[in-house]
């Protein structure tokens, strides 16, 4: 830090947002209340595809204690369609997507008609009494077969089920493949996943008929985004609708949507003049909240028989679901800029084709687009040492950026600003105790113990902060990346810091006050931060995709040096000093060679506020504003290593061990950082092991609850060993790189390459995520017969 | 309706309800404590957790009438005089939570298996929390604070 020493930034500091959350004072969506507040409950439909013939709400309007009932025809005019902000191809295919199904259920959960009542069971009860008519179409459930010449239109206007083709190439890759000595191919599955942050969704809007206003509430982590979206969709004016995020139990990425709850809520509170409060019910959250992942990767890498590698190819279907949401077309697109990952090599071909499918729609899970890139090209690494003979890490070793080498541009044009992969998997191959487990596992090969060991590498890079605007205008993204912060030194010579990210369990009042006091040298306890509410946080590009430290964190810390500047032309004054011949220096200006000469920046503050002595011209404030709108992204990295052991009689998949080290650049809060990755890890885990949204043959979801859909509890997960190095970033000032999704990216490979590592003995070349006991059976089994 | 009483953090509230409201609803929606809230529909994820006459139990599977004559407390009553409960302490020394939505049945749970199990293993510690789910923090740093309050108890 250039200003004042650091004393806050680097230290392992408890969460100053825990004390309301630890206590129960929380102020979750769902606990908002108001006078007069009226409920909605949602009729979904029970079909994957089906034409509505008619709804007939009359016997719930009839029901005691319902206010209203209407079916999607009957609000079609006021809703207008959900936005896409991301349509990535000229001609992507964006159909209608009414928030209240019209003429066409489109995927099992697709809004159909609404009740408002005085609660909210009578609410729920009144859905009962709702009639519609059905006439069910052939549904298309599977990302290929939609692709079929004959598949059945899930949306007939469109004629295609094809919503984008996406086609991108560096270098030559059949020259680079022609020259290959080894050329392997492999088709990898991302299963559908289901967020499920604890908190499900929630909204509550209260109107002002007097003035025209609305205050919407939602468990959203983009405030500002929906504010914007919510304008241009329902036709209320912008500055008319207050969005405030309150607390928000974990998003994931599932809550950085415009959802039609938020539409249907916001237009039926201000038709019928009431507040009016949507909270999801669990069932509800697995079909209406969007989901993550579901595509079909091809990927085929060429390399040489030392293990230099190539050439890539990769050739992505992705299913969108049923409808395009926010940011659906973006997800796979965002993702095709990694597959390169830390290695070089001289051509690269990416082509992705976006499906629609009569399923939830997919969106953004945590990680977005970088995982499944991850996955891919860590689970051909590992493919493509086992088909060479060379150990995985080796193979890694030979092909990765070296340290002296950044900053480094890869094929896929992104200039990596710094690195070192070796530091950090030297130091997690001594955590791991490689060798020792690396000589295990054969001894259990050669005896053939019945519980094999299998060892899993995974050495990640991931793209760090989504904001370069000028980089997502080229992309098509209808929105910049920028992000403002605000501060304000009070009269009494406390701290307010308003930042534009909004978080959801992230940390950011505790990291963002030890960036604020350090550049202040103000203590961290005289620093508040306040956050996700559109009247105070005045304009903001809210927290998903891990940019809220690198664009966030940086503004604020950027905004305080503003402060400072303009404290010291003030001190200067007072002190009747140059400007240039005053220190800064824990909180307080002194003149150079006179320290007895002093005003601290508290003083200044008071000073500014009675504004008694300022000199003409001098502005009275001392607060400052900073929007940052970086160059580039940043790029943290990391090695995790995981060891598994798999009994091949009954499949089960035991983690023994999980080690990494990870470099996220300058660590702010360390004890946020390890939780953050404790979180990550676990989610990317879960994905290689449990998580499968899974579908009957009608297009109903049968892992509908938290009883069916496998979300990991303390059991399931292993102790982590973290570790990391420091390799600052050369691209912002506070040298940080992001952290939020560096866990998911990482462990998902590292999981199961080890899963697949302890099979491939046994005849097992690839396993199908989860891998799930019986699905380790099957494939061993399958094994077994074929080498019969 | 249903005349019911039930003291509640200390305080007893006489209420008419319907037989079918669930205890978590009576509690956020009548009695305004809205400290507790709801994870799922299925009893699966144990965030609403609650003691029920010293035992904690999953309050979206409990009728707010079977808690007739009953003492609940909830995570609001935990703290006594603005001093939080040594779990309380170890959950936010420790980062055992970073949203919070699970962290109130997630304490209560951790109460109960304490009582139980004053000295858990790590493993004992994992097997009884099993029953409450957590998003965010992968369970280590909940397990490291549940486990630093029964050594608080060894040393104290």
């Amino acid at each position: 830090m250039t200003e004042t020493a650091q004393r806050e930034v680097g230290r392992a500091r408890p969460r100053k947002e825990d004390a309301h959350l630890i206590t129960g004072q929380t102020n979750w969506t769902d606990n908002i209340s108001v006078n007069g507040l009226l409920h909605l409950a949602i009729l979904r439909s029970p079909m994957a595809h089906a034409r509505i013939e008619r709804v007939d709400v009359s016997a719930a309007l009839e029901r005691p204690g319902v206010i209203a009932a209407f079916s999607g025809r009957d609000v079609a005019e006021e809703m207008g369609s959900l936005p896409c902000a991301w349509p990535v191809a000229e001609d992507t295919v964006v159909p209608d997507h009414p928030p209240i199904a019209v003429d066409e259920v489109r995927y099992a959960g697709d809004p159909v008609a609404v009740v408002v009542a005085r609660d909210r069971y009578t609410a729920s009860d009144a859905l009962e009494a709702i009639e519609v008519d059905y006439t069910p179409l052939p549904a298309v459930l599977d990302i290929e077969p939609a692709l079929a010449e004959d598949a059945p239109p899930v949306h007939s206007d469109k004629g295609t089920n094809r919503s984008y083709n996406y086609h991108a190439t560096s270098g030559d890759y059949e020259a680079a493949k022609a020259q290959a000595e080894v050329v392997l191919t492999r088709r990898y599955h991302q299963q559908r996943l289901i967020p499920t942050a604890m908190e499900p969704r929630a909204v509550v809007v209260t109107p002002l008929a007097a003035s025209g206003d609305f205050t919407l509430y939602s468990s959203t982590q983009v405030p500002h985004v929906l504010r914007v979206l919510l304008a241009v969709t329902t036709g209320i004016p912008e500055n008319k609708i207050r969005v405030v995020a309150p607390d928000v139990g974990g998003g994931f990425g599932s809550k950085l949507q415009v959802y039609g709850e938020e539409v249907i809520t916001l237009v039926l509170a201000k038709r019928l003049g009431r507040p009016l409060k949507w909270t999801e019910s669990r069932a509800e959250a697995n079909v209406a909240t969007h989901h993550g992942r579901s595509q079909v990767q091809d990927i085929e890498v060429a390399a040489r028989r030392d293990g230099t590698l190539l050439g890539l190819k990769v050739s992505l279907l992705a299913d969108m679901g049923a409808y395009l949401m926010l940011l659906s077309p973006g997800i796979p697109v965002l993702g095709a800029s990694m597959y390169p990952a830390i290695y070089k090599m001289r051509a690269y071909d990416f082509s992705c084709t976006g499906v629609f499918t009569n399923r939830t729609p997919i969106d953004a899970y945590r990680g977005a687009g970088r995982p499944e890139a991850t996955f891919a090209i860590e689970r051909i690494m590992d493919d493509l040492a086992a088909e060479l003979g060379m150990d995985p890490l080796e193979l890694r070793r030979h092909n990765w950026i070296r340290h002296e080498e950044f900053p480094y541009t890869t094929i896929a044009g992104l200039t990596y600003d710094s690195g070192n992969y070796e530091a950090a998997t030297d130091k997690a191959i001594a955590l791991f105790d490689y060798d020792k487990l690396r000589a295990e596992q054969a001894d259990r090969n050669h005896r053939g113990d019945t519980v094999r060991l299998g060892i899993g590498v995974s050495t990640y890079t991931e793209m760090c902060g989504l904001a370069p605007s000028r980089w997502l205008g080229e992309m098509r993204y209808a929105a910049g990346g920028w992000e403002a912060a605000n501060i304000r030194v009070l009269p009494t010579g406390k701290v307010e810091v308003i930042t534009g990210t909004s978080p959801h369990g992230q940390g950011h009042v505790t990291s963002w006050s030890q960036i604020a006091a350090d550049v202040l040298g103000v203590p961290f306890e005289d620093v508040e931060v306040m956050h996700g509410d559109t009247r105070l946080a005045t304009h903001g590009m809210d927290t998903y995709g891990s940019r809220s430290l690198v664009i966030g964190g940086v503004a604020v810390h950027e905004a305080a040096r503003k402060v400072v500047d303009k404290a010291r032309k003030v001190a200067a004054h007072l002190l009747e000093a140059n400007e240039a011949d005053l220190e800064f220096a824990e909180g307080a200006f002194s003149v150079k060679g006179s320290p007895e000469a002093r005003k601290t920046i508290q003083e200044v503050a008071f000073e500014t506020f009675t504004s008694h002595g300022l000199p003409d011209g001098m502005e009275p404030s001392i607060n400052a504003e900073h929007v940052l709108d970086p160059d580039t992204f940043s790029y943290p990295h990391g090695t995790h290593l995981c060891a598994v052991e798999v009994d091949t009689e009954t499949g089960a998949v035991h983690i023994r061990s999980y080690v990494c080290v990870d470099d996220v650049g300058k660590v702010v809060n360390p004890l946020i950082v390890e939780g953050q990755l404790h979180g990550g890890i676990a989610q990317g885990i879960s994905q290689a092991l449990y998580e499968e949204a899974l579908y009957d043959e009608e297009g109903n979801l049968v892992t509908g609850t938290l009883a069916d859909y496998m979300v990991p509890a303390a059991p399931d997960l292993p102790e982590f060993v973290t570790d990391r190095t420091e390799t600052p970033a050369t691209s912002n000032p506070l040298g940080v790189k992001g952290v939020g999704e560096a866990g998911t990216i990482a462990s998902t490979p590292a999981v199961v390459n080890a899963v697949v590592d302890a099979l491939r003995p046994l005849g097992v070349q690839d396993m199908r995520m989860p891998c799930t006991a019986e699905r380790v059976w099957q494939a061993l089994r399958s094994a077994k017969e074929a080498s019969a | 309706m249903t005349h019911i009483s039930v003291k509640v953090d200390g305080t007893t509230y006489e209420d008419d309800v319907e037989p079918r409201l669930l205890l978590i609803h009576y509690l956020r929606d009548r009695l305004g404590l809205t400290g507790t809230p709801i994870g799922c529909d299925t009893s699966n994820c144990g965030t609403c957790t609650v003691e029920l006459d010293g035992a904690a139990v999953k309050s979206c599977s409990v009728l707010a009438v079977q808690a007739d004559g009953s003492e609940v407390t909830t995570v609001q009553g935990l703290a006594r005089d603005g001093e939080w409960t040594a779990l309380q302490r170890a959950f936010h020394e420790r980062h055992a939570l970073q949203c919070g939505y699970c962290t109130p049945g997630m304490i209560m749970a951790a109460r109960e298996l304490l009582r139980e199990h004053p000295h858990p293993t790590p493993d004992e510690v994992r097997h009884g929390l099993e029953g409450n789910l957590c998003r965010c923090t992968g369970y280590q740093n909940i397990v490291r604070a549940v486990l630093d309050v029964s050594e608080q108890e060894v040393t104290a």
